[in-house]
């Protein structure tokens, strides 16, 4: 992966960890509830994990299906999903529904991964993903599905672990310093710029195609 | 259409909260007795820079008849932020408004013109019926994942079980029964909840034909309305204890847990003990694993002239106190207590919640006493204090004077009236004043009886906090 596509990953990443529906709230959350800074932290991890579930299924699908096809096709339905999903995220008032607060390490990873899953978060990493070059020389051969897979899997790595120092930076940042009363002014309407920004997403990769 | 930053109403947490803005604005439950005239809502001026404060200038009929509008409650609240579903950026500008008798549940758009809401939407009983399989609907409460909403009656003229509907956030309508696993739970009345605790706390009053023609003294008597709270898992959806309080203590209604995400204990009060009229509040709190129940609070009845009593009454030669409603304040420090039958709001200090201490005491009405307002001196005064709602800041307290139209006509059988006072708060010391200047009553509520109040913005039984 080029430098470029690696901090792109990134600064998705970081996007994503900013975003207080993608966890760093509900490590807050778990802190002030136990009085105790290592139940935020700890909370993070879980997080994360669910996080990464969530984008390697997208990225890795997409880019061992890209090194077995190599067309265009991938990037047009791709596109297509991305634009689709983005206005459906941008008109629709639905928001996930979730009641429960006393979450085990395993059913917050779980927790997170529905969140990711369903604002899309993997989906968003599809330009990046459709435009990088190819690896090998053994592309349109289904052999070589693993290997691309694997170029998914360290994108969404690379993509999480910058999802996780903002989501922790941020959480450590509003427990000791800020309080939660930064966010009645501070949480302006970022799930109406992720579906933008995935909208954005989809015509990139349409445009290229 | 979602905002760009989150409701400005919306508080991460109690102590935010109470730092809130005044209210302008009171919405109040007026109901028509007879069903001749529509029920609506009131619009009261609480503004006291404004020329009108303390009237009602804003008046929405509903569009039926019947309904006996009660408790309602708004589509969003605070725990909109709550982080495992957040969606900050919808409005509070629905009142849901359920019609107890007619099973109609009323959706109120206030954003338009907040002094005149528009009836937006209207979900006919049948709805709730087929969907949630309930009827007779009271508590509304804004949840993270949908509206709750506590009902009384079963469907199809069953008697019950009671239980919660879940209305959609967004369209209002009847998703479906809450309870995967409802135990023994069969009647029901309150409801709410320790939010991050994943905890559902229910009470119960009666079945519909225990409450729509008056209470019944057999039933009464015979121990036979509710005496026990239920505790569930919020987030399995299942019945986990059920606490009785001894069958003696007749009806356990409104439940007001603290505020504090991280405190778990919350008060209930009991409207009368069939042994010796009395009244009373009890503390539920942890107790190891389990829950238990602690009589926290004991209101006497009051001797009187059985000349002086109605029917209902004059075999007892004695007034109850008659605990209707409670409220707590946001900072969870001070506990009102309604006694509707003596004619008296309470107030306590419950900063030690298992040994309250009163602080406050204000007389308006009362079976016997008549207490007049001090603005209409030679008024008597009929119903007590009976709905009472604290602002978010906790200094102004607002009571209305019908408790339901069958049960008001036994109490106060020569007419409730209406009328709806406010308190001033003393919040450093306590104490309880009556605002001369704020008394809206009689033909202000064009011959309705009154009922909840909510006050704009959000107020002390509306909105639960996810950050402490």
């Amino acid at each position: 992966m080029s430098v470029g596509t690696l901090a792109t990953l990134a600064a998705l990443g970081a996007f994503h960890g900013l975003n207080p529906a993608m966890g760093w709230l509900f490590a807050v959350a778990r802190g002030l509830q136990e009085r105790d800074r290592a139940a935020l932290l700890g909370a993070l991890p879980p997080i994360a994990a669910g996080h990464l579930a969530s984008v390697a299924i997208v990225a890795a699908l997409v880019t061992a299906t890209r090194s077995v096809t190599a067309s265009t096709a991938l990037a047009v339905v791709g596109g297509v999903l991305l634009v689709g999903f983005g206005l459906w995220r941008l008109l629709s008032e639905r928001h996930f529904r979730w009641a429960g607060m006393r979450l085990s390490s395993a059913q917050l990873a779980g927790w997170s991964f529905l969140m990711s899953s369903a604002h899309g978060a993997g989906l968003m990493l599809l330009p990046v993903l459709v435009a990088e070059p190819v690896s090998g020389g053994h592309s349109g051969h289904l052999a070589a599905a693993p290997v691309g897979a694997l170029t998914g899997l360290a994108a969404a790595g690379v993509h999480t672990v910058a999802m996780l120092g903002t989501a922790l930076v941020v959480a450590v940042l509003v427990y000791q310093v800020l309080g939660v009363g930064v966010l009645r002014r501070a949480w302006f309407n970022v799930d109406r710029l992720w579906a933008g920004v995935l909208v954005a997403a989809g015509l990139v990769t349409l445009i290229r195609a | 259409m979602t905002r760009w930053t989150p409701d400005p109403t919306f508080y991460p947490s109690p102590s935010q909260a109470a730092t809130a803005p005044a209210e302008k604005l009171a919405y109040v439950a007026a109901f028509d007795r007879s069903a001749s005239r529509p029920d609506a809502i009131a619009v009261l001026d609480t503004d006291p820079d404004s020329p009108d404060y303390g009237r009602v200038v804003g008046w929405t009929d509903l569009p039926h008849l019947g309904d006996e509008v009660h408790h309602f409650g708004w589509n969003a609240c605070s725990n909109a932020l709550c982080p495992t579903a957040p969606h900050p950026h919808v409005e509070r500008r629905y009142l849901i408004v359920p019609g107890l008798r007619s099973s109609r549940i009323h959706v109120l758009d206030t954003k338009p013109d907040p002094r005149q809401p528009q009836v937006v939407k209207v979900i006919g009983p049948e709805e709730l019926s087929k969907r949630a399989g309930y009827s007779r609907p009271h508590t509304v409460h804004c949840g993270p994942d949908g509206i709750y909403l506590s009902a009384l009656g079963g469907a199809d003229g069953a008697e019950g079980p009671g239980g919660i509907a879940i209305l959609d956030h967004t369209t209002f309508d009847v998703r479906g029964a809450w309870e995967a696993d409802r135990g023994p739970q069969f009647l029901a009345y309150d409801v709410w909840w320790h939010l991050t605790q994943d905890v559902l706390v229910t009470s119960e009053w009666g079945t519909p034909s225990m409450i729509e023609d008056g209470i019944i003294g057999e039933l009464l008597l015979g121990r036979r309305y509710g005496h026990a709270i239920h505790f569930w898992d919020l987030a399995r959806r299942r019945h986990v204890q059920r606490v009785d309080l001894g069958d003696q203590y007749q009806m356990p209604l409104e439940l007001r847990p603290a505020h504090d995400p991280r405190k778990s204990y919350g008060f209930v009060g009991v409207v009368i003990s069939v042994e010796d009229l009395s009244a009373s509040v009890w503390l539920w709190h942890r107790d190891g694993d389990a829950w238990a129940v602690t009589k926290v609070i004991d209101i006497p009845a009051e001797p009187a002239d059985p000349a002086d009593l109605p029917d209902l009454l004059k075999p007892f030669g004695a007034v109850p106190p008659l605990v209707t409603d409670i409220d707590l304040s946001v900072d969870d420090r001070f506990l009102y207590v309604s006694c509707w039958g003596t004619g008296e709001l309470r107030q306590y200090d419950v900063s030690d919640p298992l040994h309250p201490v009163q602080t406050g005491s204000v007389h308006l009405g009362g079976i016997v006493r008549r207490t007049a307002h001090p603005s209409a001196p030679d008024e008597a005064l009929a119903g007590g204090p009976q709905m009472v709602e604290v602002s978010r800041d906790g200094r102004r307290v607002y009571v209305s004077n019908s408790l339901y139209g069958a049960w008001d006509d036994q109490f106060y059988p020569d007419g409730v009236g209406a009328w709806l006072a406010k308190l001033d708060v003393d919040v450093e010391a306590g104490g309880l004043t009556p605002d001369e200047r704020f008394f809206p009553h009689g033909e202000e509520f064009r011959g309705r009886r009154v009922h909840q109040t909510r006050l704009q913005g959000g107020d002390a039984s509306s909105d639960s906090y996810c950050f402490p």
